[in-house]
C-alpha cells in the first residue's frame, strides 16, 4: 500500500494506492487519521484513484472516516473510485451518505 | 461430480495472508479463462471470506486456515474456505448485512459480499470446532464469451493457447 497527502486551503485530500483489504486497512487508517488530527482540515477526501483491489474493508474505512469528519464538524468526500470500487460502495448503500463525487 | 483440477493451501490467519489467498486462488481459477470481472468477484469472496477467519474465527490466536478450489466442466468453480476457530452460533444473524462483532471500522458485509459475488453461498458452522465456507461461481469462459467480449480481451490475451 501506498499514500500521500496533500492539503489546499482548509481541504486535506489522502490518495490512496494499492490494495485495500483489512490488512492494509489499518495501516491506511493510522496514516490518515495521524494527517487529519495534526492537519485539522474541514474537508477530508479520500483519493481512490490508486487502489488497485478492494474488499469490504474498504467500506469499513469510509464510513469511519465519514464519522470521524462529522465528529470533528467537517465533511467527507470520496473521488476517483474505480467501477470495481464504485460496486462495492453501491453494495454497501454509501451512495446515500452523498459523499462520492 | 468429479472435479477437473483442484487445489488446496493452508496457511496461518495472519492478515498478510489475505492478499495471498486471493491472489492463490485467482491465479488458479484463471486457467479457465474467466472474463476479467469474474476473476475479480473471485478475488473479492475469497478476501472477504479469509478476513473473516482473521477477524472473527481466531480472533485471539493464530490458526491455520485452509482454502480449496476445485474447477468442473464448464466452467464451474467451487472455493471453500475453512478454519478449525470459534464458530458462529447464529449463522443467519451473522449473514444479516451491516451485523458485526468486529468493532466500528467492520462494515459488516463480508457474507453480503460473498453472496452477490458469487451465485451460491453455503456456511457450515459448528461453535468451538470451526466453520466452513463454501462458494460456487460458474464463469464464462473465453471460448464460450461473445464476440465483442471476445474482441476486448484479445489484445491482453496474445499469446495465450486456446482450450480445445
Amino acid at each position: 500500500m501506498s499514500y500521500r497527502i496533500e492539503t489546499e486551503g482548509d481541504t486535506m485530500t489522502a490518495w490512496l494506492g494499492g490494495e485495500l483489504d483489512h490488512h492494509t486497512a489499518a495501516q491506511m487508517r493510522e496514516q490518515v487519521d495521524a494527517a487529519v488530527d495534526r492537519l485539522k482540515p474541514h474537508q477530508l477526501r479520500l483519493d481512490f484513484s490508486g487502489i488497485s483491489f478492494m474488499d469490504s474493508s474498504g467500506v469499513g474505512l469510509i464510513m469511519g472516516r465519514y464519522r470521524l469528519m462529522n465528529m470533528l464538524g467537517g465533511g467527507l468526500t470520496v473521488t476517483g473510485c474505480s467501477d470495481r470500487v464504485r460496486k462495492m460502495l453501491m453494495l454497501a448503500g454509501l451512495e446515500r451518505l452523498n459523499i462520492l463525487e | 461430480m468429479k472435479p477437473i483440477n483442484q487445489m488446496k493451501v493452508v496457511f496461518p490467519s495472519l492478515s498478510s495472508n489475505e492478499a495471498f489467498a486471493r491472489s492463490a486462488a485467482a491465479a488458479f481459477v484463471a486457467q479457465l479463462d474467466p472474463a476479467v470481472d469474474e476473476l475479480a468477484d473471485l478475488r473479492t469472496a475469497v478476501s472477504e471470506a479469509v478476513t473473516n477467519c482473521i477477524v472473527h474465527a481466531y480472533a485471539d490466536r493464530i490458526g491455520d486456515i485452509t482454502l480449496t478450489v476445485r474447477l468442473y466442466e464448464g466452467g464451474k468453480v467451487s472455493i471453500k474456505i475453512r478454519d478449525r476457530g470459534c464458530g458462529i452460533t447464529n449463522i443467519s444473524q451473522a449473514m444479516e448485512p451491516l451485523f458485526t462483532t468486529g468493532g466500528e471500522e467492520r462494515s459488516g458485509l463480508g457474507f453480503s459480499v460473498m453472496e452477490s459475488f458469487t451465485d451460491r453461498l453455503k456456511v457450515t458452522s459448528h461453535p468451538g470446532r470451526g466453520t466452513c465456507v463454501t462458494m460456487e461461481k460458474r464463469v464464462a469462459q473465453k471460448i464460450g464469451r461473445g464476440r465483442e467480449e471476445d474482441g476486448s480481451a484479445s489484445s491482453a490475451g496474445k499469446g495465450r493457447s486456446k482450450k480445445h
